[in-house]
């Protein structure tokens, strides 16, 4: 594993580099969107998880459609200090069509005022400046 | 099984402390907790130290609480439940006393939110939530509870302006409270027009952080019996948990299942149902959150929460008067005191010491007291 696909580009601001999920950051480079797939019991997680809950079945990866639906939103004002320059930001919380959820936040080309809860919205990667990688929510 | 009863509450005002350290903090509830049981401080055979330690300097702090408190060589531990943690020491107390292994422990529960600086607060609020999912985003705990707001809002319809109701109704208490930190009432409009920290949350939905420590001393049956006439009795203890992160408590998100289950562990030790209840109190961090606590604890129907706030129905005279005492919002939240705090006012309720905010005749009292951004939920019913 080299560092540049290190769990640790996660995000603007990170604080877990070692896991072993490292290849999701891969396939988001790659702009993909990967759950991970119980083989013992079908289960799909997002976040992707290295240990299924029936603690049987290896888990392997699946691609997700990133197509989803708002759930619950807010809009930040108040910041944690490495983010003080952002706000306002939007957070979320939406569920993919294929069934888990994903904390996110919405894009910034999405107005304030048409945020909605049910709206559609597409979960997809995004490069940030300082070799850093995230995703966020954008309309479909 | 042993009864176990609180025989002795004491309690700091909630505010800024720039004149003292967290041992001196600390000291000033437990000594008014030792006057009030009017007990010999040798009699004391452990203590539980509960505090957020990620918000102390002090390392490991039962060490030098216990030590300035003159609770050496008993046993002493920590108990950390972030904002729940003073109620889960009263939890681990009565375990402690029930099963016969002490005759007398004390819980102190203290926070000195102040003594980190206030780009540390930032940096330790942002880690609020699962640091590896939802923390690179830059989540704060406003934002955590301001998305349960705007779900609920989008199921039930829950307004600002019910939400802002909270805030009035525990300022209006918090004003006849020598203790709490604000003690001043305020208006819907003026917490509608306070600054936006999370939408839908503006500053006065918010609780404040602050100094303080709360103490309780309980007793087995036996010896409560000798300390004091008025003896109230724990007769219900609950505590759930949720997962940490929102996105494994399912596609609501306008209930803590954690406070659900843990509500009905306590009703049914207690042997009660929640219209039982005459006092309440419950966990006010937001205001959006005391208003799914009603929810959650039976105290209204699902959903009915607005309705419930705005019909005045948890003022005294309602149907269920709760944060008597100003709660979290009016009261000030220093995190690892929060929980004793609210069993202090309810002790207070029950044994009819409560003054200008006394619920008349109140005999069954309950604490509701959540930890982080809901990941824990201790409920305790308190007998008199």
């Amino acid at each position: 594993m080299t560092f540049t696909m290190s769990f640790g580009r996660f995000g603007k601001v990170s604080y877990v580099a070692e896991t072993k999920l490292q290849d999701f950051m891969k396939y988001l480079e790659q702009g993909k969107i990967m759950g991970s797939k119980c083989k013992n019991c079908n289960r799909i997680y997002f976040p992707p998880r290295a240990d299924c809950d029936c603690m049987v079945g290896e888990p392997e990866w699946i691609e997700l459609s990133g197509n989803c639906r708002l759930i619950t939103f807010t809009i930040v004002h108040f910041a944690p200090a490495s983010f003080r320059y952002d706000v306002p930001y939007v957070l979320g919380v939406a569920q993919f069509e294929e069934g888990p959820t994903v904390f996110a936040p919405l894009s910034k080309d999405i107005k304030q005022e048409e945020i909605k809860v049910g709206m559609q919205l597409k979960l997809v990667s995004v490069k940030l400046p300082g070799d850093k990688i995230i995703y966020e929510l954008r309309k479909p | 099984m042993r009864n176990v009863a609180i025989v002795g509450v004491g309690q700091t005002k909630f505010d800024r402390r720039p004149d003292a350290s967290i041992r001196e903090i600390t000291f000033e509830a437990f000594k008014e907790a030792v006057e009030d049981a009017d007990i010999m401080r040798g009699e004391i055979e452990a203590s539980i130290v509960c505090s957020a330690t990620h918000y102390d300097k002090q390392r490991t702090p039962a060490g030098v609480i216990a030590e300035y408190l003159g609770l050496n060589p008993q046993p002493t531990y920590n108990v950390e439940a972030v904002c729940a943690s003073s109620g889960v020491g009263v939890r681990n107390a009565w375990a402690l006393i029930s099963s016969g292994l002490h005759d007398i422990v004390v819980v102190v529960g203290f926070q000195k939110m102040t003594e980190l600086r206030s780009d540390e607060v930032q940096e330790v609020m942002g880690r609020s939530g699962d640091v590896m999912w939802e923390s690179p985003f830059g989540p704060t705990m406003p934002a955590y509870f301001a998305m349960y707001a705007n779900a609920h809002r989008s199921k039930y319809g829950t307004s600002e302006e019910q939400l802002a109701k909270v805030a009035v109704k525990n300022h209006f208490y918090g004003a006849k409270n020598p203790k709490a930190m604000f003690q001043k009432e305020v208006t819907v409009e003026e917490v509608l027009k306070s600054r936006p920290i999370a939408n839908p949350l503006k500053q006065l939905d918010c609780c404040a952080n602050s100094d303080g420590a709360a103490c309780i001393i309980l007793a087995s049956e036996e010896k409560a019996r000798k300390i004091t006439d008025m003896p109230v009795w724990v007769a219900g203890l609950g505590l759930g948990s949720s997962s940490m992160t929102l996105t494994s408590r399912g596609t609501s998100l306008n209930s803590f299942p954690c406070a659900v289950e843990a509500a009905k562990q306590a009703y049914k030790m207690a042997g009660i149902t929640p219209k039982d209840v005459d006092v309440a109190e419950v966990h006010d961090c937001f205001t959006i959150t005391e208003i799914i606590n009603y929810e959650d604890l039976g105290f209204c129907e699902r959903g009915q929460g607005g309705k419930f706030v705005e019909e005045e129905q948890t003022y005294i005279g309602g149907k269920i008067p709760v944060n008597v005492d100003g709660g979290l919002l009016a009261k000030g939240h220093p995190v690892g005191a929060t929980g004793a705090s609210q069993i202090r006012t309810l002790v207070q309720q029950l044994r009819g010491e409560a003054g200008e905010t006394q619920v008349k005749g109140a005999e069954i009292a309950l604490a509701h007291n959540l930890g982080g951004i809901g990941m824990y939920c201790a409920v305790t019913i308190l007998k008199r």
